[in-house]
């Protein structure tokens, strides 16, 4: 996917830009790539003597981030930017020695890391000529425009210019602009698509391979079932727990004082009375326990309404008027639904305990092959996922399904929550 | 009084039948699925009906569509919905129509039955009766978020959250231990409030109830 620029992409500024870009890609493939591939060797070499496994974590660091910063770049001039092959992340322990063999073991094991090592060691050459060769041409053609036709007699008897050398007389000399010019316009021209090339240079070797990217896929599966494995059995303890101190306790003593009741009928009235009052408020306690707790399994309005109509029981319950949109084309799956249903419903319950705000909007909506839901509050802001809220919670709810969860609160608000679920 | 009790679970039917017959109501026909309680509700025209919210074929809210629907074809037919949960939502599309004969309860209430059958009465006579519930999520709603019953005073909300439930002026005054005659004045009060003509007590009562469920 290539994203288009503005209307300034042809623009002479734009395209010394791309000049200056390349600039930078070239001297990053000098101080970066060569230094950093050398620097690698040697860590490599030194591993034999022991030096380098605490070293080789402190380079490796460094050539991810140069190579990281590529796939970043990658991004910005291209608009599609190169994702992140690593297995592990990398860290320099350079005090714990155990750690540090394990780091190695793992940058080692990683294929991701010998790619970026013959990546530096291409970029040395490839990088320095692509991105140095659209500032050379104008540069050297500004020589002979402004330079060259001018200076040419100081400059000795051997010098020329472009397709002349050496230049004999003021002609030869003056025919050094209109090469100059065309010199810089050709420089200006192809910086752009020079750079897209040593783009698609960094892809080839910086991208993740197919079975990294399956790789990475299948250890975020694995991390995501068993969490959501284990947040199963734990609502399963949950509801056990509830049922046995509950409902079923409340039935228990719903039973004996009926069999009690049973036993008094002739002898005491009085008491038969207050027993069956007992009775009565026992089953009215554990109806009202399930109720609680079949709303917390699968809540009843959602079976009977689906999604649209149970989004709109809980806005209207909110203590503040809620502005809710809702655009969806059929019902999504039930899994999807009770899973969207849920977030939305914690992130309304957030915005009343926590937000202080008099006023919430709701829209839910279907796009791109996803269902899609934002709950925004005019409340004082400053959610954060990693402040041990409920938020963490609900993000792992998601990432079940892959979906995801978006937090955007800056202090002083306004606060505003973007669920995204995908869904065929 | 001639009853349509529409429930599918027939351990509850069976038990609701018993009840009202106990209570010199005449059942006429006990259906266990929402298209049935339609036509029963169509051909007997009963003088009220009970039905479950939740009903076959679909078993999601089939029992209050079919209601809903049986309401638009006879306006004001007095219909008491069940349910072992109660949604705002529901009471408010089951008033709508603005017109009285509705009922909205948990199926605990049963468990009261000179209370219960009181309630179907007042439906029967064209009252509304909200569950206790409805009105108490709603109570909580009002102290905190402002709204359109914020020009009522506290008791007169309170006078009003009893009026949803069902009670009349005389039990409303129990209730609150004051007078009838106090009572009748935070009515008066609240109906000038929400703007409500003098237009009969019964359709008033209504209205201000749908008033404080839409608000």
């Amino acid at each position: 996917m290539v994203r288009k620029h503005g209307s300034g992409d042809s623009g002479a500024v734009n395209r010394l830009r791309w000049c200056a870009r390349g600039v930078l890609v070239a001297v990053l493939s000098q101080v970066g790539s060569v230094a950093l591939f050398t620097a690698t060797v040697i860590a490599l070499a030194a591993l034999i003597v022991g030096v380098g496994v605490f070293l080789l974590p402190v380079v490796m660091v460094a050539v991810r981030g140069l190579a990281t910063f590529h796939r970043r770049t990658a991004g910005e001039w291209t608009g599609d930017p190169i994702d992140i092959p690593y297995r592990h992340t990398a860290a320099a322990a350079p005090h714990d020695g155990a750690r540090s063999f394990g780091q190695c073991r793992q940058l080692l094991s990683d294929p991701a890391t010998w790619r970026d090592v013959l990546w530096m060691l291409l970029d040395a050459p490839v990088g320095l000529v692509l991105g140095l060769l659209p500032a050379s041409l104008v540069a050297y053609g500004l020589n002979g425009m402004l330079v060259t036709p001018f200076l040419w007699e100081s400059m000795g008897p051997h010098w020329g210019f472009g397709a002349i050398w050496p230049i004999t007389d003021q002609t030869d000399a003056y025919l050094a602009i209109p090469q100059g010019v065309l010199l810089v316009a050709l420089g200006l021209l192809c910086a752009r698509p020079l750079l897209r090339l040593h783009t698609r240079f960094n892809r080839l070797l910086l991208a993740p391979t197919r079975s990294a990217r399956l790789a990475l896929r299948v250890e975020r599966l694995t991390e995501t079932r068993s969490e959501t494995v284990q947040s199963q059995a734990a609502e399963l303890r949950r509801i056990e727990r509830d049922l046995h101190d509950g409902a079923q306790a409340r039935l228990v003593s719903l039973g004996m004082s009926l069999g009690l009741a049973d036993t008094l009928v002739e002898q005491d009235p009085v008491m038969v009375r207050k027993l069956l009052a007992d009775a009565m408020e026992s089953s009215s306690q554990a109806l009202t326990e399930l109720r609680d707790l079949v709303r917390g399994i699968h809540p009843p309005v959602l079976a009977e309404r689906g999604l649209d109509g149970a989004v709109r029981a809980l806005a209207m319950g909110l203590a503040m008027p809620v502005e809710v949109s809702i655009e969806l084309p059929s019902r999504p799956q039930p899994p999807v639904e009770s899973a969207a249903y849920f977030v939305i419903a914690e992130t309304l319950a957030n915005v009343t305990k926590h937000s202080g705000a008099n006023r919430a909007s709701l829209r839910l909506w279907h796009a791109d092959g996803a269902l899609r839901a934002q709950v925004g509050d005019n409340g004082r802001g400053g959610a954060d996922p990693e402040g041990g809220s409920g938020l963490r919670g609900l993000q792992r709810r998601l990432a079940a399904f892959d979906g995801t969860l978006d937090i955007s609160s800056p202090p002083g608000g306004p606060t505003l929550v973007t669920m995204e679920l995908p869904c065929e | 009084m001639r009853v349509v009790i529409a429930e599918d679970l027939a351990l509850l039917r069976e038990g609701l039948v018993q009840l009202l017959t106990a209570h010199d109501f005449e059942v006429i026909e006990a259906v266990d699925n929402g298209p049935a309680m339609l036509r029963a509700l169509l051909t007997h025209r009963p003088d009220v009906a009970i039905v479950d919210v939740r009903l076959p074929p679909t078993f999601t809210d089939e029992g209050l569509q079919a209601a809903v629907k049986a309401r638009t074809e006879v306006p004001g037919l007095p219909i008491l919905v069940l349910s072992q949960h109660v949604e705002q939502m529901y009471a408010r599309e089951l008033l709508s129509d603005q017109n009285g004969g509705v009922g909205y309860l948990l199926k605990d209430r049963v468990f009261d039955v000179r209370r219960f059958v009181d309630m179907v009465r007042q439906v029967a006579a064209g009252g509304t009766v909200m569950d206790p519930k409805v009105v108490s999520e709603l109570m909580i709603k009002h102290e905190t978020g402002p709204g359109p019953l914020h020009a009522l005073t506290a008791r007169e909300r309170e006078v009003l959250g009893l009026m949803a439930e069902g009670r009349s002026n005389a039990a409303v005054a129990a209730k609150l231990f004051v007078s009838e005659k106090a009572v009748s004045k935070h009515t008066n009060s609240i109906f000038t409030k929400l703007g409500l003509a003098a237009s009969g007590d019964d359709n008033r009562r209504v209205l201000a109830v749908l008033a404080y469920l839409n608000s």
